[in-house]
Formats: C-alpha cells, sequence, structure tokens
C-alpha cells in the first residue's frame, strides 16, 4: 500500500462529514436532486447519485490562485446562507488555498507541499487566475517561485485540473488584448493531465459543485465541449434558454435601458447581449441561490463564459455589429473605384478611336 | 483570433472594401464611356422620352403577355425569391443591426419582422432557390445559355441563404460557428458581387430605362 493509498482510505467519506456536521438525509436527497438534475440525469439516478457521493472519500483538494481577482473565490464561497454548496466545498477540504488559509507564508507553503506529497498523484488541483509568462513569469511570483513553475510542479502530482473561472480556462481579462504580462490558459503550459475548464467570471457556484460532485461520484472526467467545458452545463447556448427568447422571435426589442421596451422585458440583442454566442447555465440555473441571472436584472448577457469575451467590442454592441468603427478604407476603395472606372473609360474610348480611325484610313485607301 | 473573430473582422472589411471598389469601378466606366451620337433628328422630346423610359422599365419587368404561358411561371419564381431576399435582409433583426452599423445610423424607426415571418420566407426563399436551379439545369434553352457565372452566383446566394437558415434553427453546429459561414459566404459574396451577373441589381433598371430612352427618342413604340 502506497502512501497516498493510506492516506485516502484514512480520510473520512463525505457521508460521514455530513453527518458530523448535521446536515439531515432530507436536505442531502434535495441537493443530490438538484445535482442531477442540473446534470442532466434521470431521476431514477438520484439515489445512485447520493449513494456513491455518500461513500466517496473525501479528495484532497489543492486551490491554487494565479493571476486573479478573487472574484471567482467569492462566488464559490459567499453564498447567502451556509449552503450545501459550500458545505461540500468544504468537505472536500482544501488543503491548501492561500486566500483563506488562517497560516500564511512559510507555514502556509509547507502545508501545501505536505498535503501534495502525501497525496501525490489522487488530488484534484484547482487552478484560479491565468498564468504570466511574460519575462520569465516574473509578473506572478509566491514563495519565490513564479507562478509557471508553481502551476507545473503542482500539475505533476494532480490526478484532474480544474480550473476555476475564465481567467485559467482561456486567459480571461489579464489575457485580452494586448496581454502586457503574457498571461496564457492552464490548458497552455499543461498538456498530460485531464483539464476540466469551468469558465465564466465568475463561474456558477453550482456548476463547480455539479463538476466536483460529478468528479467524485464518477470517478471520471465528464463530457467535455470542445473549450473543454462540462457539456451538461455549458452545452447549450444563454439565447436558447432565456425567458426573453419570445421577444427575440417576435422582433421586440428595448432598444435603450429606460425606454418602453426595456420596462416590458423585451430582448436585448440590439443593446449588446451576447446570449446567442456564450454558453453557460445562467439562465437556468441562476445566481445567488436561483435568484435571477443579469438578463432577468435587466442588462445583456456579456459573454463572460466565453474565450477572449474581453477582446469582442464594447458590451453595449449586438452581435452581428461592433464591426466598422474606421470607415476610412471603405472610403478608400470608393475613391479608388472612381478612378480605376474613369481610367477604364478613357482607355476604352481610346481604343475605340483609333479603331474607328483605322477604319476611317483602311475606307480612304 | 476565432474564425467568427476572422468572418466579421478582417475578412468582412476586405469584401466590403473590394464590392465598394468593383460596384464603383464598373458604374463608373460605363458612366464614362457615355452615349453614341445620333445625328438624326429625335422624334420625342426630351419628356416624352424619359416617360418612355420608364414606360419600359415597367414593361421590360412584367412578362409579356403573348409569352405569359410560357415564361410566367419562371418569372413568378424569380420575383418570388428576390422579395424574400429583400425582405429577410432589410427586416431581419441581425441583419438591420447589422446595416445600422455599417451606415452608422441609431435609426430606430426601423422596423423588425417577428421572428416566424423571417423563418418561414427563408425556408420558402431556400425552396424556390432550389426550383431555379432545378429550372435552370432541365431547361434545354436556359442551360445552354447558362455558364459558371450562373451557377456560382446561384450557389453562393444558396450558400449564405442555407447557413443563415442553420444559424438560426442551430442545425449543423454550434451558432458562433455557422454565423461565421454565414458571414464568410456573404463576404464571398460581396467579392463576387461586381464581377458576375449580381452586378445585374445595380445595372438592371437604370438598363432598361436607358433602352426604352433611346428607343422613344428614335420614335420608336415601347
Ligand atoms: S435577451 Fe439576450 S439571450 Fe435573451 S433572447 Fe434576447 S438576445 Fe437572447
Amino acid at each position: 500500500m502506497t502512501q497516498s493509498d493510506n492516506n485516502r482510505s484514512s480520510q473520512p467519506t463525505i457521508g460521514q462529514v455530513l453527518d458530523e456536521r448535521g446536515v439531515s438525509r432530507r436536505r442531502f436527497m434535495k441537493f443530490c436532486t438538484a445535482m442531477a438534475s442540473l446534470m442532466a440525469m434521470p431521476p431514477m439516478m438520484t439515489s445512485a447519485l447520493a449513494q456513491n457521493l455518500r461513500q466517496a472519500r473525501r479528495p484532497s483538494v489543492i486551490y491554487m490562485p494565479f493571476q486573479e481577482c478573487t472574484g471567482c473565490l467569492e462566488s464559490l464561497t459567499r453564498s447567502f446562507s451556509p449552503s450545501i454548496e459550500n458545505l461540500l466545498f468544504d468537505t472536500i477540504s482544501l488543503d491548501y488555498n492561500h486566500t483563506l488559509f488562517a497560516a500564511a507564508g512559510t507555514a502556509a507553503e509547507a502545508a501545501r507541499h505536505e498535503a501534495m506529497e502525501a497525496n501525490w498523484g489522487e488530488y484534484i488541483l484547482i487552478v484560479d487566475g491565468s498564468i504570466p509568462q511574460g519575462a520569465g513569469g516574473v509578473y506572478g511570483t509566491s514563495a519565490g517561485e513564479s507562478f509557471v513553475d508553481q502551476l507545473r510542479h503542482a500539475a505533476d502530482g494532480a490526478a484532474a485540473i480544474l480550473c476555476v473561472g475564465t481567467c485559467a480556462s482561456f486567459g480571461g481579462i489579464p489575457y485580452a488584448n494586448p496581454n502586457p504580462t503574457g498571461a496564457v490558459p492552464v490548458s497552455e503550459i499543461i498538456h498530460d493531465r485531464p483539464i476540466i475548464n469551468v469558465s465564466g467570471c465568475p463561474p456558477i457556484p453550482a456548476v463547480m459543485t455539479g463538476t466536483i460532485v460529478h468528479y467524485l461520484t464518477t470517478g471520471g472526467v465528464p463530457d467535455l465541449d470542445k473549450y473543454g467545458r462540462p457539456s451538461v452545463f455549458y452545452g447549450q447556448s444563454i439565447h436558447d434558454r432565456c425567458y426573453r427568447r419570445r421577444f427575440y422571435d417576435e422582433g421586440k426589442f428595448a432598444k435603450s435601458f429606460d425606454d418602453e421596451g426595456a420596462r416590458n422585458g423585451w430582448c436585448l440583442y440590439e443593446l449588446g447581449c451576447r446570449g446567442p454566442t456564450t454558453y453557460n447555465a445562467c439562465a437556468t440555473v441562476k445566481w445567488n441561490e436561483g435568484t435571477s441571472f443579469p438578463i432577468e436584472s435587466g442588462h445583456g448577457c456579456i459573454g463572460c463564459s466565453e474565450p477572449n469575451f474581453w477582446d469582442q467590442g464594447g458590451f453595449y454592441e449586438p452581435v452581428t455589429s461592433k464591426l466598422f468603427e474606421d470607415r476610412g478604407q471603405i472610403g478608400g476603395a470608393a475613391a479608388a473605384g472612381v478612378a480605376l472606372g474613369a481610367a477604364s473609360a478613357y482607355a476604352a474610348s481610346r481604343r475605340k478611336k483609333k479603331r474607328s480611325e483605322t477604319a476611317g484610313e483602311e475606307e480612304s485607301s | 483570433m476565432t474564425i467568427l473573430e476572422f468572418a466579421r473582422g478582417p475578412m468582412l472589411h476586405f469584401a466590403l472594401a473590394v464590392f465598394v471598389l468593383g460596384v464603383i469601378w464598373r458604374i463608373v466606366t460605363i458612366l464614362f464611356l457615355g452615349f453614341k451620337r445620333y445625328h438624326s433628328e429625335p422624334r420625342n422630346g426630351l419628356v416624352k422620352s424619359l416617360i418612355g423610359g420608364m414606360t419600359v422599365t415597367g414593361s421590360r419587368s412584367w412578362p409579356h403577355k403573348e409569352f405569359i404561358g410560357r415564361t410566367g411561371a419562371g418569372e413568378a419564381i424569380g420575383y418570388g425569391y428576390h422579395i424574400g431576399l429583400f425582405i429577410i435582409v432589410l427586416l431581419g433583426t441581425p441583419h438591420v443591426v447589422f446595416w445600422k452599423n455599417l451606415f452608422g445610423v441609431s435609426a430606430g424607426w426601423w422596423p423588425t419582422l417577428p421572428g416566424g415571418v423571417v423563418h418561414v420566407l427563408s425556408i420558402l426563399t431556400v425552396t424556390l432557390l432550389l426550383i431555379v436551379l432545378i429550372r435552370r439545369i432541365s431547361h434545354p434553352v436556359l442551360r445552354r445559355l447558362s455558364n459558371f457565372d450562373d451557377y456560382f452566383s446561384w450557389f453562393i446566394t444558396f450558400t449564405v441563404m442555407v447557413t443563415g437558415v442553420m444559424a438560426v434553427f442551430g442545425l449543423g453546429g454550434r451558432y458562433e460557428t455557422i454565423l461565421a459561414w454565414h458571414i464568410i459566404s456573404f463576404n464571398v459574396l460581396l467579392i463576387w458581387f461586381p464581377f458576375g451577373k449580381l452586378m445585374h441589381a445595380f445595372f438592371i433598371f437604370p438598363t432598361r430605362a436607358v433602352v426604352g430612352y433611346l428607343q422613344s427618342r428614335k420614335g420608336a413604340a415601347t
């Protein structure tokens, strides 16, 4: 038996931890039902999911924040009430997260190394933030090590990597043009570990939990879309599930944020809504414990779960717009067209004149 | 750069520049060529000749009653898909947003049609375009008259329509990928436009009017 086997078998199961914390069976089943429906599982799978989840040993999780704003962590931990999502998040036990840790400095780093060693090859690595590679990685360092080196080392011992947020998944805001720090997403550095991208700025806490539950109950990586995101959460566009969709279909659009259309809750497409090109679960899972999502609050989707969302022009320009900031090129083409046309006509009339002169000469001779 | 960014970014700018340059080049060339000088006395004055020009524009845009049995169906189909194209392009919401942005106007008065109406029209237009192709291939005279220009102009119009329908109905892939192909095919159409028969959009009515005007000046019945 290896050290990590020993370590894992000594870990309590999630069921034991939840019992210890006084989570009732009813509440747990409610959570599992919600998770099952979130993951599009048939209802009869709920009890199997609950059983698997209770029996799963709590995994060791190393949470590495890099070039980030802590918004993702805020989203994951600041629920209104101690929801089962953050309880589960507690339950999986963060063996390292320097933002949440009471310990700091050398003690925190020692704890990380210890946890990594004890669970080498088994732990889940959660990455938050992009990784600056510019100037040899000096734009991001911690405990005397560059973020790039820290990520490489931590990834070596990980069973899987979960990228939380758009920065870790796709580079996010640091990656935006002109990307002064040479920021890159995890997938550009690590190629030999399963990577699950849970994008969003920030991601929906329930989506994060759902992904972890999937990993814990099946022991594997869920079905991913072309951007490495769990298809079950990112398979449909916001537009496809938006409650304002009928107004889009009826051609009823708010033209400004305070017009009659906006007050009537019409579609926000003309105000820049990125719902048609954004894939996420906001319209179904919603935010703040299912209260609402941005479109419900009257603001269009800004497409924060998509790669390069920051470089797609203004947030208030429609998807099929934002194309022409510079019309000079078209003016130049028009002027060139006039010049070319005049030259062609001149050449044609010269040819014609020459032909008629030749014909005249032939006739007179 | 994603395929959508490429399609609606540099490729669209390039295609528009080619379109504007090509269309203006062709129109200016024709305008500068001027008319042939007629030495005979005009039979009709300027006003009457202009009215003649307008009359011919109208009469040539309608099947001649003698041939209506033979050409009526073809013309009806032709009108059908042209009207469909115009309505979709000018009143479909994403297109209206595109035009407003292109021309730099806010134009709150510009109406849009309900999505359902545009969807039905799109399917009808695609069907009519298919009938047009079948007719062109199966009609012995039309087939002989057709060349690459006809088939390519049809193909690119059809591709723009089909990719648009696919994007709207979520067929064949993710919305943004199909949208990118829709814009790419539109870009190809823009590039091809000035150099092929699609240019008839600019020439068809002016040429009919000029023919009518000249005939009228010579005193020919219009
Ligand atoms: S508000 Fe946005 S997501 Fe909703 S229907 Fe309109 S464009 Fe689609």
